[in-house]
């Protein structure tokens, strides 16, 4: 197996005076789908906002695709090939459609080739081009934002909880959308707590607990048990 | 491909009030100038009062225009910005002295070269010293308000402590270009030269500014900055160096704003530029911190009040533009047209 | 007692304690230390600015707020007095309502704007105050039928308080007068009124303002009104800022745009409140001394600096006494910066 794509390696982040991630050590390996799965407030966000340098890591070292990317600057590090959905979305609200996915496209015009490809998956995107994003659904919201990561080819996403708060019919786009954006030789980091959607896209599953990633393995190994299920998160996923 | 049946494209008819709602600012400007025309009995004295209010208007704007983006790109509250209006007032007005016998030949291409001149070294002067404000001063109290304030007050001090220094602390007092004194006549009414001039200026200003923003990725950027900084980092665009060029160009304005309000006072002084930011803060507080329409709009509407109270009540000018940001919060505690931040 | 006095909150560092000893000897004796028309009328300027100072500093310092009204506040307690000492006669039951109305009308202006701006940005607060403060002063020299315009009002103060009164002979070698009396109407109006600010500092209302400054949102969460803590203080700290005027009506029998509205004074108190010690208010007792006698003083010491590098372009302008605010303007700057906390924070840190 190649080198993973992103490693984390002992990180701590604090927010204010508190201590969030206490030690994360992960491995996100390339051409995959991997999971970041815990309860509520165990750190995944913050682990993805660190990897994109929202937040700093006090400690410990952040590498992606080779590159030490702990203390460089937000721009260089999406520059440098990642891709970042943020819990909020992080839509332009003022700005329409088109100008959000041309700002997403930061290299240069957009590609029409892969513009085509976002629209065949998100219909919704060619419908409202030009109206201001503001006036979207919250499902149409996510498209975007996914959207806009996904306009340029990038060797890594961030995707924090995609399918929060939608529709059942929404999601399955949302996931089918995904596995295309993985068949195109993306690798992935994806935080999520629907498990039906964990358990068909992930490959590789990280359960976080109290700042710390507590497990990893193959993400088929968790869904098939209950107990260590139980044991990880307090719940059982297959209850959802 | 099957569409999803949820995205049809559907979107709520909005109602008669929602629909007009952000065009309420902008009815506004053409109200003021109506109630103008009600209080004030004479149709010239009308119309020679709306053209000085837009005038005013413009240059307020011209002036204010890059303390709101500032503030709604990073955050940065800048008393300093005054300095910048002074500093360009006094560097051109200078310009202006040394081309003397350009201003004063009766022909308008000379003398427009003149101002041309007189602009440009101001707006580069105000820019460089934008740069310089805001590596020295601005930047270590970045996230801070209580430091910036008082910091770009100190900043504004010893700006305005230099040019007595370099110019010495009496008034300047100047003539405008020959071709741009005295007034024309239209439908009765005395129209300054100058003040259609700078109404001109302002206008073009303001439409180069809404080009930038809404035609080009610098301006996409700076919108979507004033938004969510953040996300725009993430896309990969280094917002800082937006954010300096953004100073740079608001400093500049204000140094050309400056160089317009000196020749429309035909007084320059130190203070000047402290004394234009109490406009400058009604208007950007009533446009709305961070919006460069909201600011436009409230310049105008400022410059209408003074000018018509003015005339109807010398004294009460300055206070009704008081009570016209009181009333304006009241209706939209966030200002005209207030900006949506993400977070 | 001295610890109740002091509202359980000493000065903490020894160099400090001893400088504000000798400042409140001083001031206390400055009549008969110092006998001097300049001198005295210096002494009660130092006391008249510590309270402004403090009572700036109640709402900089604690609440984190910054407002340029603080010298409109001033000036409507002046013109309180003043109007009250006109129109009402010499008395001091005239001073005392004109001082009364004067806070009173402060607290009222000080609740309207804190409550329109507060409520929405905290630096809202900031941009009104200077636009209102500008527009009031402006109005005063409008309306010269009530205020005198720009030439202000001169009147006249209780016989008791006037050079006219005596009341004995001399005591070492100083003339038992009125204007002694007034002095120590002064010198005691404002100890006792610093002495009310350090109570309310240190009350649980001032430590609450406090935890706002450090952090607003957690403050709210905790379940503070943070809007309505930050109105008090601003009302409170207009109410003291108008008493400070009332004295200084008081003793100098005259009031004016200049002397008690001007943004100058306005920028004097930033330069005071930052350079003493934001959030101590032991940093006023040593901002406005140290200010207002530079001001008196080193004025002097500049010009004759300034005669020495003469022929030196530039420099000696640099250096004019006129400029002083130049160099006051650079000191700011690098106090923000580097000694936020001021002389006093500097000299708690190095006890």
């Amino acid at each position: 197996m190649s080198d993973p794509i992103l490693t984390l390696d002992g990180v701590f982040t604090n927010i204010a005076q508190y201590h969030i991630l206490q030690g994360v050590d992960l491995q996100v390996p390339r051409r995959q789908v991997t999971m970041l799965l815990g309860r509520n407030g165990v750190g995944k966000t913050t682990t993805l906002r660190s990897v994109i340098g929202h937040w700093r890591a006090r400690q410990g070292t952040i590498r992606f695709d080779g590159q030490d990317i702990t203390r460089m600057p937000t721009p260089a590090i999406a520059r440098a090939g990642i891709g970042f959905v943020p819990e909020d979305m992080g839509i332009f609200a003022d700005l329409t459609v088109e100008e959000n996915m041309v700002l997403a496209a930061a290299s240069g015009p957009i590609d029409p080739g892969r513009l085509e490809w976002i629209f065949g998956a998100f219909p919704p995107l060619k419908t409202f081009w030009t109206s201001e994003a503001g006036n979207l659904s919250g499902g149409q919201k996510q498209m975007l934002s996914i959207a806009r990561a996904m306009i340029e080819e990038r060797k890594l996403y961030l995707i924090d909880e995609p399918t929060k708060g939608l529709a059942p019919a929404i999601i399955s786009t949302m996931a089918r959308a995904l596995r295309e954006l993985k068949a195109q030789g993306a690798s992935i980091l994806l935080v999520e707590q629907n498990f039906a959607v964990a358990k068909a896209l992930g490959d590789t599953a990280n359960v976080m607990d109290d700042g710390r990633v507590i497990w990893s393995g193959p993400m088929a190994q968790l869904a098939r048990d209950a107990g260590l299920q139980e044991q990880l998160m307090g719940l059982s996923l297959e209850a959802h | 491909m099957t569409a999803a049946p949820e995205h049809a494209p559907k979107m709520a008819q909005a109602s008669f009030a929602e629909r007009i709602g952000p065009w309420m600012p902008v009815l506004l400007v053409p109200v003021l100038c109506v109630l103008g025309f009600m209080a004030i009995p004479n149709t010239s004295s009308w119309l020679t009062l709306t053209v000085s209010g837009l005038a005013m208007g413009m240059m307020i704007f011209i002036m204010a225009s890059g303390l709101t983006l500032v503030f709604g790109l990073m955050d940065v509250i800048n008393f300093g910005h005054g300095a910048f209006v002074s500093v360009g007032a006094f560097v051109g007005i200078s310009v202006l002295l040394v081309m003397g016998h350009m201003t004063e030949a009766p022909s308008l291409m000379l003398n427009l070269l003149a101002l041309l001149v007189a602009v440009v070294g101001a707006m580069i002067a105000t820019g460089a010293m934008g740069y310089a404000f805001e590596k020295v001063i601005v930047m270590p109290v970045y996230g801070h308000h209580l430091k910036q304030i008082l910091v770009t007050m100190g900043g504004l001090i010893v700006v305005e402590q230099l040019i007595i220094v370099l110019w010495g602390p009496e008034e300047i007092y100047i003539n405008r270009p020959e071709a741009l004194k005295g007034a024309i006549t239209f439908a009765g009414a005395a129209l300054e030269k100058y003040r259609l001039v700078a109404v001109a200026v302002g206008l073009i200003v303001f439409g180069a500014m809404r080009y930038v923003l809404r035609r080009t990725k610098i301006g996409l950027i700076v919108r979507a900055g004033v938004q969510n900084g953040e996300m725009v980092e993430a896309l990969g665009y280094r917002l800082r160096l937006v954010f300096v060029g953004v100073f740079i160009a608001g400093s500049a304005l204000a140094g050309l704003g400056g160089v317009m309000w000196g020749l429309y006072q035909e007084v320059i002084t130190a203070h000047m530029g402290n004394q234009a930011m109490i406009l400058i803060f009604i208007v950007v507080i009533i446009g709305g911190l961070g919006s460069v329409e909201g600011c436009f709009i409230g310049a105008l509407l400022v410059g209408l009040m003074q000018n018509y109270v003015a005339f109807l009540e010398p004294k009460a000018a300055l206070i009704s533009n008081i009570g016209l940001m009181v009333a304006i919060l009241m209706w939209r505690p966030m200002g005209m047209i207030p900006v949506v931040k993400a977070k | 007692m001295i610890k109740s006095l002091f509202s359980d909150d000493l000065p903490r560092s020894v160099v400090l304690s001893v400088i504000l000893g000798v400042i409140l000897v001083c001031l206390a004796l400055a009549p008969f230390l110092f006998p001097g028309v300049r001198t005295v009328d210096t002494a009660a300027r130092i006391c008249i600015f510590i309270v402004l100072v403090a009572s700036y500093d109640l709402l900089l310092g604690y609440g984190g707020i910054v407002s340029f009204a603080h010298t409109m506040f001033f000036g409507v307690g002046a013109y309180g007095v003043a109007l009250a000492l006109t129109h009402m006669g010499r008395g001091f039951d005239a001073i005392v309502v004109g001082a009364l109305s004067g806070a009173v009308v402060s607290a009222v202006l000080a609740l309207v704007i804190g409550l329109f701006s507060l409520r929405v940005r905290a630096i809202f607060f900031a941009m009104i105050t200077l636009a209102v403060a500008s527009a009031v002063a402006v109005l005063v020299s409008q309306m010269s039928g009530l205020t005198g315009g720009e030439d202000g009002l001169t009147f006249k103060t209780p016989r008791a308080l006037t050079p006219a009164f005596k009341f004995g002979g001399e005591l070492f070698g100083v003339k038992l007068n009125g204007k002694l009396l007034a002095y120590y109407f002064v010198f005691f109006g404002a100890l006792v009124l610093f002495l009310l600010m350090l109570r309310v500092v240190n009350s649980p209302f001032g430590r609450v303002l406090q935890a706002i400054r450090e952090n607003d949102f957690r403050a709210e969460a905790i379940g503070y009104r943070v809007v309505y803590y930050r109105v008090a203080a601003t009302c409170l700290s207009a109410a003291a800022a108008a008493l400070a005027g009332s004295l200084y009506a008081v003793w100098l029998r005259y009031v004016g745009p200049d002397t008690t509205l001007s943004m100058e004074i306005m920028i004097d108190i930033l330069l005071m409140v930052v350079i003493g010690g934001m959030g101590t208010m032991y940093g006023a007792v040593i901002g406005a001394t140290l200010f207002v006698v530079a001001q008196n003083y080193l004025q002097n010491l500049m010009g004759a600096a300034a005669g020495l590098v003469e022929g030196v372009p530039l420099l000696p302008d640099l250096l004019n006494a006129d400029r002083w605010l130049l160099w006051l303007g650079v000191l700011f700057i690098l106090s923000v910066y580097f000694f936020p906390t001021g002389v006093v924070g500097r000299l708690r840190a190095g006890r």
